[in-house]
């Protein structure tokens, strides 16, 4: 890319995803984020208010600035993960917008899979309920860092202090146990009147913090990666077979983690060759180094076998090898269970094994949080911690250390679909 | 994409969509056998190929680029096209909606709002089925429209082309699952995560060449359905209509029946870049495709649209 001086290169991006229950207000709250800080547009709008006229509804709701596919909009509903998208001159935001009902366990996980922070909805009215302790556990199991605790519809409880206190600190009491959030950040509100969504509220003078847009433009999240433990899974092998470029092999991938500069000795895995990076290769000019999560080519010194699925490593860090795993697994088929010695493939990072399951040591009960021992099989969004053995070695970070490396997905084999997600213990 | 500015590890918004893109144009040569890349001549399939050039340099694209021809192209968009596929050395396949019109699988619509849009559908199904392509590369944005914000990365079709918004793979971190069953095949949306103003952004950051089509230029149009349309031998002014020659730029570009210009002074890439940013109408706003009913788009993708 080009240097220049242009302030847009400056904005980072910051992806998030809204948790809440059914009736919380979510919809109403990215509609208000996009509606206030002028991210819609207006035939959006326009379409919006004539649906709204349609239903009968007294204001235009704003909700429906979100609501994608037919049967969702005649019912009000939202049915699966929908990414929005806005920006300010500081940031640009990716919302992962996960339905607060049926199989919401499924796509909250798959929503907060790529998200440096979840905004959890509680109604002022409710206070914290199963359904808020059970979007934290799932915020904290995907690893993410920073947590918003929006206490919507203040409006409802005559924007009183004690309430909001008193919900703020019930949630801290449990949320003292999830160890994965760094940062959590209390703010009453109301979406439906845009108090503390965008513009701070008039009607709540006691509250000092900031409003909700002004949270997500500056919360810092540059460390949300792994930049110690040096990891390459290798995506595709870049052979040009031209005269010009006649012995350029590449190997061509994201990094996972890590720093990677020309010099540095690595090895690969699983063959455990070693050699030295010869260049970072890029479109436009080599690297002088490249960090998760680029996209680069790397060539090396020496000429060695390397393929799709193996991992370029360095330093005395090395990823673990097993063909054991412990998991904290997510299942998503309404189809079929999951249960011990059922087989699939297991895909992580550019890997492909099979797999079978071993155990279920435990599953988590969704809505008390508790354990519960000797069980034979795990149904649609429930989560339980899984022993897995592979056909072949795993190399593999914790999903605590990394989330690339410690993530996989189950794929069924005889109907190809996704039916587990598993972060690796 | 290298970051010049920062040495903390940060990573701007643009660096990272052009990596997710990256990554997904080599997930997509590494999973299936046989994929293709739709190309339109339009800033977002142009964007696409520049971004499979960077995935894949210093080799050439590892698969050929597939353009569903309506034949009521703006010449500018086919000169365009033939120049950078030349300059690419990619290997352009073209399908015509034409040849199924011809062969009877296709009807051309009647009428004065007649537009081969739909037609496309079946064009392109009949060409992956032809070419036996198991996945076809897009430049789709989910923020284009409502159905689309739905779609996946890796979008699964059944042997029928069609798209089941309801029983999609979830798709976590960075894992996608291109299995299929014989027959079966993907769209893939490496842009997904884009948004019109990310793609100007872009094209101006990676200097990337578009047709003059984008820029301010004084044209012959007619109103017709709240939309602006350049008159040619395809579009020809209705009675009561009145020809005018205003000073537009196009926001997309597709098949000359159904896109809209709008009145614009815009003509280098930060006064469009500018533009986007105050604009109050979304891009496909000025597509009358879009504008047959509300649910127009997940309609049209159900069948197997792009």
């Amino acid at each position: 890319m080009s240097e220049t001086t242009d302030g847009y290169l400056d904005m980072d991006l910051l992806r998030f995803t809204t948790a809440g229950s059914v009736d919380d207000g979510k919809s109403t709250l990215i509609g208000r984020l996009l509606y206030d800080s002028k991210n819609t547009f207006d035939d959006q709008l326009e379409a919006a208010e004539a649906s709204s006229k349609r239903r009968g509804d007294e204001h235009t709701n704003l909700a429906l600035l979100t609501d994608g596919l037919r049967e969702e909009r005649e019912q009000g509903i939202t049915i699966d993960v929908a990414y929005r998208y806005f920006a300010t001159p500081k940031r640009k935001f990716i919302i992962a917008d996960t339905p607060g009902h049926i199989q919401y366990t499924r796509n909250m996980v798959t929503g907060a899979s790529t998200a440096n922070l979840a905004i959890i909805l509680i109604d002022a009215r409710h206070g914290v309920i199963e359904q808020t302790m059970r979007h934290a556990f799932i915020a904290n199991l995907l690893r993410i860092r920073h947590v918003i605790i929006a206490v919507n519809k203040m409006d409802l409880v005559d924007y009183d202090e004690a309430v909001y206190t008193k919900i703020v600190d019930q949630f801290h009491d449990f949320a003292s146990r999830l160890d994965n959030i760094v940062d959590m950040t209390a703010i009453p509100m109301s979406a439906l009147h845009g108090d503390n969504v965008v513009e701070k509220s008039t009607k709540m003078p006691w509250y000092e913090g900031p409003t909700m847009l002004y949270h997500l433009e500056t919360v810092y999240i540059g460390s949300d990666h792994n930049h110690i433990d040096a990891r390459f899974p290798v995506q595709w092998v870049i052979r040009p077979h031209s005269d010009e470029h006649h012995d350029f092999r590449g190997y061509a991938g994201r990094v996972a983690g890590g720093v990677f500069k020309p010099g540095d000795e690595i090895t690969v895995q699983p063959s455990g060759f070693k050699s030295k990076i010869k260049a970072i290769a890029n479109y436009g000019g080599d690297l002088e180094e490249a960090y998760a999560p680029l996209s680069c080519t790397i060539t090396l010194e020496d000429e060695i076998d390397i393929s799709r699925g193996d991992m370029i490593v360095k330093g005395n860090n090395p990823p673990q090898k097993d063909q054991n795993i412990e998991a904290m697994v997510c299942w998503f088929s309404n189809s079929k269970k999951l249960t011990p010695r059922s087989k699939f493939h297991l895909r992580h990072t550019t890997h492909e094994v099979k797999a079978v399951i071993q155990e279920i040591r435990y599953k988590v009960n969704i809505n008390t949080l508790h354990k519960e021992e000797d069980q034979s099989e795990m149904a649609l969004n429930e989560i339980g911690r899984v022993s897995i053995r592979t056909s072949g070695p795993l190399f593999f970070d914790s999903y605590r250390s990394n989330r690339t490396t410690g993530s996989f997905v189950l794929i069924d084999s005889q109907t190809n679909e996704t039916v587990g997600a598993g972060m690796i213990v | 994409m290298e970051d010049t500015k920062r040495h903390s590890y940060q990573v701007n918004h643009l660096a990272q969509l052009e990596s997710e893109a990256i990554f997904i144009l080599r997930e997509t040569a590494a999973q299936f056998e046989k994929p293709a890349l739709l190309f339109s001549g339009g800033k977002d399939s142009i964007v696409m190929a520049h971004l499979a050039r960077k995935a894949f340099h210093p080799a050439r694209l590892p698969f050929p680029l597939l353009h569903v021809d309506t034949g009521h192209n703006f010449p500018e968009t086919i000169a365009f096209r033939d120049s950078y596929v030349a300059e690419l050395k990619a290997d352009l396949r073209v399908a015509l909606v034409q040849g199924s019109i011809d062969k009877g699988t296709a009807t051309e619509e009647t009428g004065a709002n007649a537009s081969r849009n739909a037609l496309q559908t079946v064009t392109l199904l009949e060409a992956i089925e032809e070419g036996e392509y198991d996945a076809c590369l897009g430049g789709g944005r989910r923020d284009e429209e409502k159905a689309r914000a739905k779609e996946r990365f890796f979008s699964h079709r059944n042997d029928f082309g069609e798209w089941d918004p309801k029983n999609q793979r979830p798709e976590l971190w960075n894992i996608f699952n291109g299995r299929k069953h014989h027959g079966e095949n993907f769209r893939v949306f490496p842009l997904s995560n884009w948004t019109e103003m990310d793609v100007w952004q872009y094209i101006k950051a990676e200097n990337i060449d578009l047709p003059n089509l984008y820029f301010s230029h004084d044209r012959e149009v007619v109103s017709r359905g709240g939309s602006l349309l350049a008159t040619s031998d395809i579009v020809q002014p209705q009675p009561g209509e009145k020809v005018e020659t205003l000073r537009v730029r196009f926001r997309t570009i597709g098949d000359m029946t159904c896109t809209g210009a709008v009145e614009s002074d815009a003509d280098s890439l930060d006064q469009i870049i500018q533009e986007v940013a105050t604009a109050r109408q979304t891009e496909r706003g000025t597509r009358a495709d879009d504008r047959r009913s509300e649910t127009a788009m997940e309609d049209r993708k159900k069948e197997g649209y792009f």
